[in-house]
């Protein structure tokens, strides 16, 4: 369980806009409130009424399957209007600029705003141009705050801490705004943590953030607790970044023996959705004891929940 | 025009080595009559009354050799009559402006609509860029020698880079055969690709692409690697980081060339992009602030030559978006001397060494008798209270657009009144 803090019992910022600009103790605010939720989506009657009355528009510029349906769940068991809008980019080109989107839909009085949005920074834009809260579902190549939050709960979930644990994140981190922040929250709560990428797809100066770099998998996997593979963002590559998927498979794709470096009772996680066969062997995804990338979706409601209530209120 | 006197001014002028306390006369005609510290009250006329300029500076008219105006087809970003009066509030008395309009400056027809409107819409004077490719598409050469036949004083595509190497060699042919002057933006297209800010721990923050500094290094690399062959006049428009200064040092002996750099790039640095401002989105863009120091020493050392505004107007709705989707570029030519000074008053450079790179050096490049306060030139020159603070607002702003990079900054000097050919046409 996350560490206990008699502090302050509010979060210090207004929007989620990323790990960033979140305190520990905001991180373990959010922790200790998803983690009541877990059992309210097990149980029978999935609804609370703590938004009710609010409404929560989500905003999709990117398509997404698990990430908006995961926010659109949490909003409505916990009572919230939902509203999910996806906007595809025609309809940016039809010359509506992102700010009057803002102000079109602040005009309906929203509670909360979820954006997601294939530019670095665009929720931190509308943020300046809304009342209500904005929360960040992913933005460009820089944060997706949510998705680092429910994976340190997953983590936490099994491991029971994360301070001392090591961590590899493997692929394509260049252009995966999960790493990023994965990474400042690792960082913040204690883990160690490894990058391994083909020097392509590595960030320019990441290891200014705190981690360590490695193109070599098998010596970034050396004795990890937790291995986090990470997608191939195909759509994201402009220009020629691999040679080939299957050489790519051969150096970073996650296979039984590259596992047997990390620690024996290490766990396989992947924000999904996956490349079987090209970053992760299709049985190793799968295997129940190893593999909690199920319940990294599961415990997603409950961190979005959490983030709901808690940006909402 | 009656004849004016000024009195117990600092008078800066690089040119003629004029570094006093002196006066000035201006002749009926606009044109400098005398100058320096044998004007005094001592030998002036008893009827006339001279301005007395006591604890001011006296600089001659600023050049500017990086200026986008509007006209043609960005009317709303900048016409020549707003840009002329942001200039003349900043000192600024030329310019040279950019061919990335619309349509683009490439033939003489279009340069002759455009000298027209310079010059009955300008108060300052105007010295247009041609491109060096038509249409600014860098495949087909332009008419170098005809449109210098009609007032062009230099080529460029501006915001754009001739990437095509043998293209490049003939455009240095044809310039050199000519005579005429080519600049040159120096960023490789492949290595900047889709890139916005410096390569390195920022954009990796903020989660954008990266420019890294090999994509200036490398075209300059092979520019000074062509003009050892060719020998015409070639200039750098803006140079960003100090390994470019290394390879210009290393060139410097074997061939000759000259080298610029924008005030934003040796006042700021990437970190003052803070929170995705998009208004702090340049190109070239704003690296470490190694770089910028590297750039002062780069003036310093002689290794640039010309200090420039790269003054380019956007308006609202184009940097008000998303960081990737908002324009590039910064206004600045009002900010221009002000800025400059920071580096004086911060004890970075000699106040000469700012003045020469912002008059005299930029018109020695041009081949234009301006940026001096010689004796029988019209008098094109500023005052300057350089103690003066004053803080940028952008709501303030002479230019149409209001796109600052130092919004909000606290800056010390400011142009008080600027003359061109004698006549006062600003006054604080």
């Amino acid at each position: 369980m996350a560490i206990k803090t008699d502090k302050a019992i509010k979060i210090s910022q207004k929007h989620l806009l990323g790990i960033q600009d979140l305190s520990i103790n905001d991180v373990n605010l959010i922790l200790d409130e998803a983690h009541t939720f877990i059992k309210v989506n097990q149980s029978k009657n999935k609804k609370i009424d703590v938004l009710r009355g609010k409404t929560q528009i989500n905003l999709f510029f990117e398509p997404s399957t698990r990430t908006q349906s995961s926010f659109e769940l949490a909003g409505k068991r916990l009572g919230a209007d939902v509203m999910s809008m996806n906007i595809s980019n025609s309809a940016i080109k039809k010359g509506e600029t992102l700010i009057d989107t803002a102000m079109t839909l602040n005009a309906m009085h929203p509670d909360i705003i979820v954006v997601r949005h294939q530019d670095s920074g665009a929720c931190n834009l509308l943020s300046q141009k809304v009342n209500c809260a904005v929360l960040n579902a992913g933005d460009g190549r820089r944060e997706h705050p949510t998705q680092a939050l429910l994976d340190a709960l997953t983590i936490i979930n099994r491991k029971k801490k994360i301070e001392g644990l090591k961590i590899a994140i493997c692929g394509d981190i260049l252009h995966s705004r999960v790493a990023r922040s994965n990474i400042y929250l690792l960082n913040m709560l204690g883990a160690e943590v490894n990058i391994i990428a083909p020097t392509n797809l590595m960030p320019k100066e990441i290891e200014k953030f705190g981690v360590n770099v490695f193109t070599d998998m098998k010596k970034g996997l050396k004795d990890c607790d937790i291995v986090m593979m990470l997608r191939l963002q195909n759509e994201r590559m402009t220009s020629s970044f691999l040679s080939s998927n299957r050489e790519y498979y051969e150096y970073y794709g996650l296979t039984p023996d590259k596992l047997e470096f990390a620690k024996s009772d290490a766990l396989i996680m992947h924000p999904g959705p996956m490349n079987r066969g090209i970053e992760i062997d299709t049985i190793l995804a799968d295997d129940i004891n190893k593999s909690v990338i199920k319940e990294q979706v599961e415990l997603g409601v409950a961190v979005r929940m959490a983030c709901l209530k808690m940006f909402c209120v | 025009m009656k004849k004016q006197y000024f009195i117990n001014a600092n008078i800066l002028d690089p040119h003629n080595s004029i570094n006093e306390v002196g006066g000035l006369i201006i002749s009926e005609d606009g044109k400098i009559e005398a100058i320096g510290k044998k004007v005094n009250t001592n030998n002036l006329p008893t009827r006339e009354k001279p301005i007395d300029l006591k604890g001011k500076y006296i600089f001659p008219g600023l050049v500017d050799m990086r200026v986008f105006v509007g006209e043609p087809g960005y009317e709303y970003k900048e016409n020549f009559r707003t840009l002329s009066n942001a200039a003349l509030s900043g000192g600024v008395t030329s310019v040279v402006t950019m061919p990335n309009t619309d349509p683009v400056i490439d033939n003489v027809s279009i340069v002759d609509f455009l000298r027209r409107r310079g010059r009955d819409k300008s108060k300052i004077n105007i010295f247009p860029c041609a491109s060096l490719t038509k249409n600014i598409e860098g495949t087909n050469m332009t008419e170098f020698g005809l449109l210098q036949g009609k007032g062009i004083i230099a080529f460029t595509d501006g915001v754009k880079t001739i990437q095509n190497p043998r293209l490049m060699s003939r455009i240095m042919n044809s310039a050199k055969d000519i005579g005429c002057l080519i600049m040159q933006h120096a960023e490789d297209y492949e290595l900047a690709k889709n890139g916005m800010i410096n390569s390195g721990i920022i954009a990796t923050k903020l989660g954008l692409s990266g420019i890294p500094e090999i994509a200036e290094r490398i075209l300059i690399e092979r520019d000074l690697t062509l003009l050892e062959k060719v020998k015409c006049r070639y200039h750098i428009s803006q140079i960003s980081s100090q390994k470019s200064l290394e390879v210009i040092k290393y060139r410097k002996e074997m061939v000759k060339f000259t080298s610029g750099v924008s005030i934003n790039n040796l006042s700021l640095n990437e970190n003052d992009i803070g929170d995705f401002k998009t208004f702090l989105k340049l190109s070239p863009p704003l690296r470490r602030e190694e770089d910028r120091i590297a750039l002062v020493q780069g003036l310093k050392d002689n290794l640039i030559d010309v200090i420039v505004s790269d003054h380019k107007p956007e308006d609202e709705e184009s940097k008000r978006l998303t960081f990737s989707q908002a324009a590039t570029g910064a206004s600045g030519i009002e900010t221009l001397l002000s800025l400059s000074l920071e580096l004086y008053h911060n004890e970075s450079l000699k106040l000469e060494t700012i003045i020469r790179a912002l008059t005299c050096n930029p018109a020695k490049i041009l081949k234009i008798n301006k940026g001096n306060l010689s004796i029988g030139n019209d008098a094109d020159f500023c005052i300057v209270d350089i103690e003066k603070p004053w803080i940028v607002k952008k709501e303030k702003l002479i230019s149409k657009s209001k796109n600052t990079s130092i919004e909000d900054k606290r800056l010390q000097g400011k142009v008080t009144n600027t003359f061109v050919k004698g006549k006062e046409l600003f006054k604080l």
